[in-house]
Formats: structure tokens, sequence, C-alpha cells
């Protein structure tokens, strides 16, 4: 390997390993304030870049139907529960969350698609469609059962994830897709050739997790989150509804997984089961972080990025096996590291 | 139903099963293999999971290297069968025990999220690697035969499957009875408790994660031999999470919802496969992983406990066999009274910029009852955590019968003979009493997995289940030996721990402000007991904030404020200081 080779398997490392963060950063918020390891989180960035994908060939993104399904489902379980509660005034307004604000993208890209769009509104229109889904998943799969254990809630979402990847199969079909480069601008750096696509990667992963800090350390709602995170109860005593407060951590961390989908579809080839793998090497970079502090996360995800990256080249078969292998010296490295300030762990 | 009669319905089963190839289609035999097989890799599960608290996405991993093993070894090598078993059994072992050993320290999500990991890693290791035959697997797996008889119908495959199954159901079940057991169901209740019944909860852990692998194996080596046929897809994560789902279908606690788990979902799958093409025709194939999703979130959102926890609602409870006439265990030498049992010198404690214990001593003589009292936030907790072994003193020194204990492990100095209480009391709401005591006598006990899944502990759980009933007598709750802990009321709660901790048959009995929360009959009856105790010659320290409770009963009182001890001596010579009067009541001005 020379000089070359290396620094182009470092950059598309650090992509990959931009891409995981986001990821991984959305993993985080939705374990943290609803406890729920959702793990269909990685099939909601592959939604994304398949959807893209079908605009840009002129069809109509089966994703529409999804939403529409999940939109219905979530509106008639939510006025259930209304009609229950002998709540009908508050109908309306479900009828606009639940309904109408899912559907409203939907709408836009049944009218759309087969006409020529550009990128930006094509990459709109995924973003839009996809957004909604894993809030109304939320509402239909998981709310009914928000007090359960964290082992049972991972099951589900684990059942969930076998629901969509068939539901993907259906939608997309079997072929991989790859989209158009989102610019195909090269920039040469002092004899380093750099690509635009892997700079905006690196740059829109910067930005949205910064974001994210932001929000969450200067305004209300991001405080109300955290609250949320540390203690359900506390929350619900100062007035913070952990049902809300759950369907924002969801819908942010839905943006961060349909940005990563529209940055990894130019790059990678996007299967309708490709979510899995992406979500759960994000989440290995997370824990190698050890999911505590946000600089941590990126250095461990931007690492197994790199390690994957490095891994391919040498021998793209064992590329899997090398990256969830690293996994367990790093766990020990955690364990012994971590022995005497083990918390007491009790389970009912 | 009593004991009798609950062997009566296992033998009646059993010949049920057995004329299964009688009653049954060849195609119906076959489904019963898949759910043999199946069953036993879940029951691996119910064991790791359900009973002992660590989540396993892996277990698909564990059944893949054993039908590699036994698969190369028999097809590629030309071994037995048999070699096979013990190839796929060594190597399944080994694997989780360096794994085991890895996780098993890590918390809850972290360990079930590794299982994923390393699930895969193994994946694709059989996928790449060419000695396995990548992803078109090794096939011309020879059928198991048995002194040349060959196991190669599934009718005759039946017998050795469910057999092996039967084997492993009664081999677990006796398990749980017995010590290690009891360990294995007390995992849940949190280090700290297991800890303190001199329990070390990591080699449980690694015993229970090996236990539930060498399952796998046997699993994985049947399915090899079966289907004459391996390859990477059987092994995936998303079988282990399959696995999974069997169980919790099941029922996570018991060990027969491994096997009705394991029935169910997959006559359910075949069901599945055959009735979706008619309602769906062309989209069948896709459809039915969505429709199997879809039916296990409902499952899972409206029955959570399984089904065998359900169905056991609808059948006769079960008649408890009182504990058979037996000596009890060999008690360990009391120290001589009035010698000095257990000394701290100048033992100090940080949190940060908190000192919590500034430079306290004290000395515990044997038979004595010594109260440790001080209003909130005096340190008398972080006292108690530095004794127990909870904790350790950033300086200063502890020592017990004359050893220095200032920095063993929690488990170490409940060895030695200080048994404690709780002040929230740490119980496991699903043990029944007699359990809860029983694992007091742990450290008392010796017999390991292997004597206790062959029942040839029994002599020796006469003696500790006599021990225990004796324990629950003194305590007053003998009547109730079979009730689960958690339907007890608060103050028969702590009366509970204190058998437990007696059935340590401790040197020096701890107790974490016994009084709190209870009612004044309840505190009674606890004073009651204590005064019994020390009667008998029992030495006990007893950290308590209820002034009351606590003068009438301890023969000194070592009282702190802010950290630090403020003064010591008999109740009455504290009740006239000025300054604990200060400390208490805020100066009389």
């Amino acid at each position: 390997m020379d000089r070359e080779i290396a620094t182009i398997l470092a950059m598309d490392g650090i992509a990959s390993g931009a891409i995981y963060l986001l990821i991984g950063l959305g993993f985080v918020l939705i374990f943290a304030v609803t406890r729920v390891i959702f793990v269909p989180f990685g099939d909601i960035a592959a939604f994304t870049a398949l959807t893209l994908a079908s605009l840009e060939m002129g069809r109509r993104p089966g994703t529409i139907s999804l939403v529409a399904v999940l939109a219905v489902l979530a509106m008639s379980i939510e006025g259930v529960s209304l009609f229950r509660a002998r709540a009908l005034a508050r109908l309306p307004r479900a009828l606009f969350y639940y309904l109408v604000l899912p559907l409203l993208p939907a709408g836009l890209v049944w009218f759309a698609a087969g006409a020529a769009l550009s990128m930006p509104v094509r990459i709109g229109l995924s973003v839009a469609l996809v957004l909604p889904i894993a809030p109304l998943l939320d509402r239909v799969v998981f709310r009914p059962i928000a007090d359960a254990s964290v082992l049972l809630l991972l099951t589900v979402a684990v059942a969930l994830h076998f629901a969509l990847v068939g539901l993907g199969l259906l939608f997309f079909g079997p072929e991989g897709v790859r989209t158009q480069p989102l610019t195909d601008a090269v920039f040469d750096i002092g004899g380093l050739v750099v690509n635009a696509q892997t700079l905006l990667i690196v740059a829109a992963s910067l930005v949205f997790s910064g974001l994210l800090f932001l929000f969450f350390e200067f305004t209300l709602l991001g405080k109300a989150l955290r609250a949320t995170a540390v203690n359900r109860t506390g929350a619900r005593l100062v007035g913070i509804r952990p049902a809300a407060t759950g369907t924002i951590a969801y819908l942010l961390a839905s943006l961060l997984a349909t940005i990563s989908g529209v940055l990894i579809a130019p790059v990678t080839t996007i299967f309708y089961d490709s979510g899995f793998l992406i979500g759960l090497k994000a989440f290995v970079g997370a824990i190698i972080g050890g999911m505590a502090s946000y600089p941590l996360t990126a250095l461990g995800a931007v690492m197994v990025g790199l390690l994957e990256s490095f891994a391919s080249f040498w021998s793209s078969a064992f590329k899997e096996v090398v990256v969830f292998s690293i996994l367990i010296p790093v766990l020990l490295w955690r364990s012994l590291s971590l022995v005497s300030t083990q918390e007491d762990e009790v389970e009912e | 139903m009593t004991g009798f009669q609950l062997r009566l319905a296992g033998a009646a089963a059993i010949l049920l099963l057995a004329l299964v190839p009688v009653l049954l289609s060849p195609f119906s035999i076959t489904l019963m293999n898949y759910i043999g097989i199946y069953a036993l890799a879940v029951l691996g599960l119910v064991l790791l999971t359900g009973i002992g608290g660590m989540l396993s996405f892996g277990q698909a991993a564990f059944v893949g290297i054993a039908a590699y093993a036994t698969a190369w070894l028999t097809a590629r090598e030309g071994y037995s069968p048999w070699l096979g078993l013990l190839l796929g059994l060594v190597l399944t072992g080994a694997v989780a025990a360096i794994l085991g050993a890895v996780t098993l320290r890590l918390g809850g999500h972290f360990l079930s999220l590794s299982t994923i990991a390393w699930g895969l890693a193994i994946y694709f290791l059989f996928g790449n690697l060419s000695m396995l035959g990548q992803f078109n697997g090794i096939s011309d797996v020879p059928p198991i035969s048995i002194g040349g008889f060959a196991l190669a119908s599934s009718v005759r495959l039946y017998y050795l499957i469910w057999l092996m199954l039967v084997a492993a159901l009664v081999l677990a079940a006796n398990l749980l009875g017995s010590r290690e057991g009891r360990a294995i169901r007390a995992l849940r209740g949190g280090r700290i408790m297991v800890e303190s019944l001199a329990i070390d909860p990591f080699r449980i852990k690694l015993a229970t994660f090996v236990i539930a692998a060498l399952l796998a194996a046997l699993s994985g080596w049947l399915y090899a031999h079966m289907s004459r046929f391996v390859s990477p897809a059987p092994f995936d994560v998303e079988v282990g999470i399959l696995y999974l789902l069997m169980a919790m279908v099941g029922g996570m606690g018991h060990l027969l919802g491994a096997v009705v788990g394991a029935a169910i979902v997959t006559v359910l799958k075949n069901s599945i496969q055959d009735y979706l093409p008619l309602i769906a025709p062309g989209a069948s194939g896709q459809l039915e992983i969505v429709v199997f999703a879809v039916l296990f979130i409902l499952l899972l959102q409206r029955a959570r406990a399984g089904i065998v926890p359900f169905a056991l609602r609808y059948l006769p409870a079960l008649w408890p066999s009182a504990p058979v006439a037996a000596a009890s265990l060999d008690r360990r030498p009391q120290p001589e009274r009035g010698k000095p049992l257990l000394t701290v010198t100048g033992a100090m404690r940080r949190f940060g910029g908190l000192v919590a214990v500034n430079d306290v001593g004290l000395e515990l003589r044997a038979g004595e009852i010594l109260g440790l009292i001080g209003p909130n936030g005096a340190g008398k907790t972080t006292m108690f955590n530095l004794i127990t072994g909870t904790l350790s003193p950033d300086r200063g020194q502890i020592t017990f019968l004359g050893d220095d204990i200032t920095r063993h492990a929690q488990r170490r100095i409940a060895r030695a003979g200080i048994a404690r209480t709780f002040q929230h009391v740490k119980l496991r709401p699903s043990m029944t009493l007699l359990d809860t005591v029983l694992l007091g006598t742990y450290a008392r006990t010796a017999s390991g997995f292997v004597a206790g899944a062959l029942r040839l502990d029994r002599a020796e759980e006469a003696r500790a289940r006599a021990e225990a009933m004796w324990q629950l007598k003194r305590v007053g709750l003998a009547e109730r030996a079979f009730d689960l802990a958690g339907n007890l009321p608060l103050g028969n709660q702590r009366l509970l721990e204190i058998a437990r901790a007696l059935a340590a048959d401790p040197a020096l009995l701890v107790l974490d402000e016994p009084a709190a929360g209870l009612r004044a009959g309840e505190k009674a009856v606890l004073a009651r007991l204590l005064q019994v105790l020390k009667a008998e010659g029992l030495t006990m320290l007893l950290v308590e904030h209820d002034m009351d409770f606590v003068m009438g009963l301890v023969d000194r009182v070592v009282v702190m404020d802010f950290g630090s001890k403020l003064c010591e001596g008999t109740p009455a010579v504290v009740r006239r200081d000025p300054r604990v009067q200060e400390a208490y009541l805020g100066g009389v001005a």
C-alpha cells in the first residue's frame, strides 16, 4: 500500500465514520429519552436512500404506501384512545398531527413523482416523506408499551426491524441503488486530492451534531428532553409529557437518519436491508466512545469507519468480521477500566 | 398438585412423546424434530436471559460453532459424529468462556449489544472461511449412528432429539433447585445483594453463559446431522433473535417456556408459509416475515410474560413437600465473649470534595450490640458500607477477627462472617421464603453446578433446608415458607432478610436501619427478635435513625455527626451528652 491509496482509504473511512456518527447520535438520543434501542434506525436511513433513488428514476417510491398505512393506523389508535378517554375535543388536533401532517409530503411525492425534479427538491421530498415514519412507529408500536422493560422494548424493536426489512423488499425490490453524486467537484489541497462529496459528508455531520449540541444545551425543549432522559417521573412532575418528548426525540433522530441516508446514497450501493449493518456499525462506534460523551462517540465512529475502509482493502471478505470483532478488545479494555465504578443494576 | 401427581403428569407426557411417531405423519415428525432442536437452544436462552437476566442475541452463533465443528470433522475429515459432538461441545464451551470473560462484566444493554456484534462476526467468519466452504457451506454430513444403527430417518432421529431435550430439561430443573441454581436466580437482584451472600456474581454469570452455549452446541450438533448440510444462514443473528422471540413467546422465566415457545413459533411459521400464498399470491415470500413480525409485536404488546405463566394460572398450584428432617449445617466457632471482634481505626472516605467519613474509629466486642446513630447525613451509611466492603476507605484500617479486611471484596468479607441486611430490602420477589433463606447458606455449603444438576447434592441440600427452616422459625415465618417473598409486607420482609443473614451463621450481624418504615407493631416484633438473638450471644452492629428503638436494645452507642465521631458510651451517658442533644435538636439556646 502506498501513500496515495492510504489517503484514499483514510478519506473513505472518515466519510463513513461521519455517517456512523450521525446515526450513532440518533440511537443514543432515542434510547436516552424513551429507553427504546431503536434497531430499525438504520432502516430509516436506507429507506431515505431508496426513496431518493426511486425519485431519480422517475418512479413512485413505495415509502408512500408505508407512510399512508402507518398514518391511518396511528390515527385509529389515537382515535380509539381519545374516545375511551372521552376527550374527543382533541380529535381535530390528533387528525392534524397523525394524519394530515404525515400525508402531506406523501401526497406531494405522489403527484410529483415522474416529473423532472431538481436535486434539492428530490432530496427535500425524500426527507419529508421518510421523516414521519419513526414517530408514527413510536405511536403505533412503542407508546402502548412505554412502561415495559428495556429487554421487551428491544425485542419489539428487533421484530419491527424484520417487518420493515420485509416491507422494504416489497416496496423497493431486491436491486441495490446508488444515487447521483451530490457534487462532482474535486479539490487539490497540497497534492492531496479531496472529493467535495467527502467534505460535504464530514461538514454535514459536524454541522448537525453541532446543532444537536446547541439544541440540548440552550433551548428549553432540549432541556426537557434531557430531563426526561434523566428521570421520567421527575420530568412528569415538573410538567413535561414523556410521550411528547419521545415524539420529538424520534423526529430529531429521524432527521439525522434521513440526512445520513441522503449522504450515503451516492457513495455506497444501498439495498433494502442495508440499514441493519449500517446501524450496527454506528452502534459499535457509539460503544467504543462509551456512549458517554459526544467527542468520544465521534472518535469511535470515525475509528469504525477507518477500520472498515482499511479492512476492506486488505480483505474485503473479512471486513465485517474485523469491524465486529474489534469490539471485543475494546469491551475488554472498558470492562477492566470500569470495574470499580460499576453501578448496581437491579431488575424486577 | 403434589410432587407425586407432578411426576405422574411428567410420565404421561413422556409416554405421549414416545408415541408421537405412531400417531403423527412423517411431516409432523420432521416438524417435531425442528421443535426439539430449537427448544434445546432456547432452553439455554431461558436460563441465560429469562432467569439469569443476561440478554443475548448470539445464541445462534453458538449453535453454528458446534454445527460447523461436527460437519467439518465428519464430512471433511471422516471422523465419527460422536467425536463431532465432543469437538462441538469443547469448542463452543471455549469460545463462550472467552467471550463471556470479556463481555459479562459490562452493564445490561452493552452486554446484549455486544452479543449482536460478536454474533455477526462469527456469522461472517463462517461465510468467508474456505475451510468451511464459505457461503456454500458443507454438504454430505453423515447421519449419527449408534453401534452401526444409523439414525438417518426422521423417526429414528426423533427419539434421540427428544431424549436429549427431556434430559436437558430435567438437568436444568435440578440445577435451578440447587445451590448454584439459586445463585443464578438471585443474579437479577443486583451485584450488592448477591455479593453480600458471599456469591461471586461474575463466576455465576460466566458459568450460566457457558451452560447456555453448551445447550446451543447440543442443538447445533443435532441440527447438522439432521439436515446433513450446514451453511451460514441458520446461524445469523436474525436466527438468534428468532430464538429470543421463541423464549419470550413461551415465557422467559420458565424452562417449559422454551419448548412451548419453540413449538408455537415453528408451527406458526409453517402455517404462515402454507396459508399466505392463498391470501396474497405473488407477494407471499416478502410478506411472510412481515406478517410474522407483526404477530409477534402484537403478542408482546398483549401478553408480555409469555404463554406458560398465562397457562399456569389455570393449573392447580404445586403443593410443596415439607423439608425432611436433617441435621442443621455445621456452625462456625463463635468468638469468645468480650474479645475484640471488629476494630475500625482512622477510617476516612471522600466523595469528591465531601468527606463523608472523617477519621472514625470504633471497636466492637463479641457478644455486644453496638448502635451507630446520628442525624441525617452524618455518614452512618458510608461507615456501614466501609465495614461491609461495598465501599473501600481512602484511609484507615478495618480488622475483623484479627484479620485486616480493609480492602477485601464484599463477598470475601461476607464469607469471613459478617452478614448484613439492607435499609431498602433486597429480596427476589419471585423466590419463596425458603429459597431466599437458603441463599444465605451459600457460603456454608459447597455443591457445584454438576452436583446440583445430577442431584448429587441431596444430603447437603437436606441439611441446608433444615437450617433454613430453623432460621425461618426463629424469625416467626416458618408457616409461610412456601409463599413468595414479594407477597410479604415490609415488616416481614425485614425479618426475612434477617433470617437470610442468620442462615450464613455470621460472627457479626450488621443491620442497616432495620426499623425504617415499620409500623409500631412491626417494630416491637423486630425488637423482640433482636433481644432473643442478643441473649443467644450474637454480636450485632445496628445503624439506626430511630432513637427509641436503639436505646432500648444496645449496650453501647457511637454517635456520628458530619462525618466525625461525636461521642461514644452507654445509652444513658450518650443521652445526657449536650453535644448529642445539640446535633439532634439544633442546640438549646
